[in-house]
């Protein structure tokens, strides 16, 4: 039973007339698998290379490259929240802003909830410096956080 | 001095600033049309003759950069756009984005005419979410008008622009990097020559611009060069290698100010009235220790260095790297220069590639001596320790592919040479100032 169902292989083939190859379809690939999965597992990757056309290796040599991919032992959670703990977030509190919703969600950073929904990571500056401390969640940001609005946001994430 | 007009800026706070019709009711895609109309090369002379530079850290001037392409060439050439703005305190590529995609988009047109190229891909950091998915709509609505596709407006002319979304990686931004990065790899910058104009994406000619730069490429289409010289810093007389720094600029002001923001000024504005003027003071009534002149790489100002002018050349007569992104970061003096410069230490360990030896060992070596100074058990001599590691890495001393080295270095270069005092008591009395939420973070 294949990992990558019949719908997220088409969205892969997809990509491929908007590249000269289809290495360079890695990275779309990735992050196709990774957003409908959680993570991408080895599995995975082999059935990524063999759309590509690449060795299981050269996908994993990228995919591990990166930050954001997680593996099938560190799947993320429903929704993702990062802390950004940059110079301009951390001169106006951001890296305790992270402890304390650490605190409120029991987890470490890079950690799960126990019921799945959140998880909690740090990342290297957001661009959002005008408006620090900030955090991502999932790819959209929030800005001048402190921590009543942020333990708020993160008590509406479903 | 009469109030400065933005242009890049001007149109971010209206209502409909992203959408295809507000943009041309407001005379957008006039410069393309201007550009249609004229050979390559005389869109490339033009650029060429306004003495733009680089938007996105390194200067180096634009329409230059585009003479490199080899003449004649069967194609395909490729323009990558770099929208991987990662350096810590820097947003304004993000700005330009969310707020006017079309003038980036337009910026784009009117380079693939120039150099000739078909195809631009947009490269985009992932934690652009909201830029990605405003510059997606706009490119549709560009398909749909007949402005990207085959033979744009009867021109004769096709471009097709791929957004392509990167994966947390600040190494992407380096414009070798990038190239690999786009090409399905991991992002290991490029031993140069060949420049990427020569040999660079998929191995053909490649011409790679900041996203700031592309938008200046637009106005200075549709206002002129003489227009974009008639701002900012001519070139100093004494330097016969300075090319000047003109045309306008985005400067970032972060950190301890009272009104963080993004503001577009003529080159050369100094950091005093960015930060007092701009940033409406720094925060709380206090006074600036340290400013980062144009993001963490180029190093720090000290309190009697603020009235650096902020253009290509200004930095690096107080000892920084340069002007770099022209992101400014205010440090207070209640913050602890020891404190800051481990958030510098850190961002480095953590983004170096890894590919050479002395930026992979010497960022995290850099890291771990903070680190030590910071747990209590610093030494003084850790101090020149500290200036060896970062005197030996980088393309400076020659011993790295990339620049990372050289901007992870800078800041400790500056730290302890304006700030040494600080470190040495900061030692001698055994402070120690890491905190519970750093000790969370503490083996990254």
């Amino acid at each position: 039973m294949p990992v990558l169902s019949e719908e997220i292989r088409e969205q892969i083939r997809a990509e491929f007339p908007n590249y000269p190859n289809k290495r360079a379809v890695t990275l779309p690939a990735l992050h196709i698998v990774h957003h409908a999965l959680h993570q991408v597992s080895l599995d995975a990757i082999r059935e990524i290379a063999e759309l590509l056309e690449l060795h299981p290796s050269e996908v994993h040599d990228t995919m591990s490259f990166y930050g954001i991919f997680r593996t099938e032992e560190n799947p993320y959670g429903k929704r993702r929240v990062w802390f950004c703990r940059s110079i301009s977030c951390m001169l106006r509190g951001g890296e305790e802003l992270m402890q304390q919703m650490c605190e409120k969600l029991h987890v470490h950073p890079g950690e799960t909830t126990a019921d799945g929904r959140i998880t909690v990571e740090f990342a290297e500056c957001l661009g959002a410096c005008e408006g620090a401390p900030c955090l991502l969640v999932d790819d959209e940001c929030h800005v001048n956080l402190d921590e009543k609005s942020a333990a708020k946001l993160i008590d509406e994430l479903r | 001095m009469p109030q400065f007009e933005p242009v890049l800026l001007a149109r971010i706070h209206k209502a409909d600033s992203t959408s295809l019709e507000g943009y041309r009711a407001d005379g957008g895609y006039r410069a393309y049309q201007k550009a249609l109309g004229m050979a390559p090369a005389d869109v490339t002379k033009m650029v060429v003759d306004s003495g733009l530079r680089g938007r996105g850290g390194a200067g180096f001037p634009c329409g230059l950069k585009w003479t490199f392409l080899p003449k004649d060439h069967p194609g395909p050439i490729y323009l990558a756009v770099n929208a991987d703005e990662s350096e810590p305190g820097t947003f304004n590529n993000r700005i330009l984005m969310e707020q006017d995609p079309h003038q980036l988009i337009e910026g784009i047109a009117i380079a693939c005419h120039a150099i000739k190229s078909e195809k631009a891909f947009l490269y985009i950091r992932y934690e652009y979410g909201r830029s990605y998915r405003t510059l997606f709509k706009a490119v549709q609505e560009c398909y749909a008008a007949g402005l990207l596709g085959k033979n744009i407006q009867g021109s004769g002319v096709n471009l097709d622009i791929q957004l392509h979304r990167g994966a947390g990686a600040y190494i992407c931004g380096e414009e070798t990097g990038l190239i690999e990065s786009l090409e399905g790899k991991r992002a290991w910058p490029r031993i140069k020559p060949p420049f990427p104009a020569i040999e660079g994406l998929f191995r053909k000619p490649t011409i790679v611009n900041n996203v700031e730069t592309l938008c200046c490429v637009t106005h200075i289409l549709d206002r002129g060069v003489d227009w974009f010289k008639s701002m900012g810093v001519k070139p100093d007389p004494n330097n016969p290698r300075d090319p000047g720094s003109y045309g306008p600029k985005l400067y970032c002001i972060s950190g301890h100010v009272n009104r963080p923001c993004c503001v577009e000024l003529p080159m050369g504005v100094t950091a005093r009235e960015l930060i007092d003027v701009h940033g409406g003071g720094v925060w709380k009534g206090r006074k600036a220790k340290a400013v980062v002149p144009g993001g963490i790489s180029m190093g720090f100002l000290s309190a009697d260095e603020l009235d650096t002018p902020l253009d290509f050349a200004g930095p690096g007569k107080v000892g920084c790297l340069g002007l770099g992104t022209a992101a400014v970061v205010v440090v207070d003096d209640q913050t602890s220069m020891v404190d800051v410069l481990f958030n510098c230490c850190r961002f480095f360990a953590h983004e170096s590639c890894g590919q050479c030896t002395p930026c992979r060992e010497g960022t995290s070596w850099m890291r771990k001596i903070l680190d030590r100074i910071r747990s209590g058990h610093g030494k003084l001599e850790d101090l020149d320790l500290l200036l060896e590691v970062a005197g030996s890495m980088g393309i400076i001393p020659g011993t790295t592919i990339c620049g990372l080295s050289d901007g992870a270095a800078w800041p400790v270069k500056n730290a302890i040479k304006k700030f040494r005092p600080e470190f040495e008591d900061y030692i001698r009395e055994g402070r120690r100032s890491i905190t519970p939420a750093q000790e969370l973070m503490a083996t990254h």
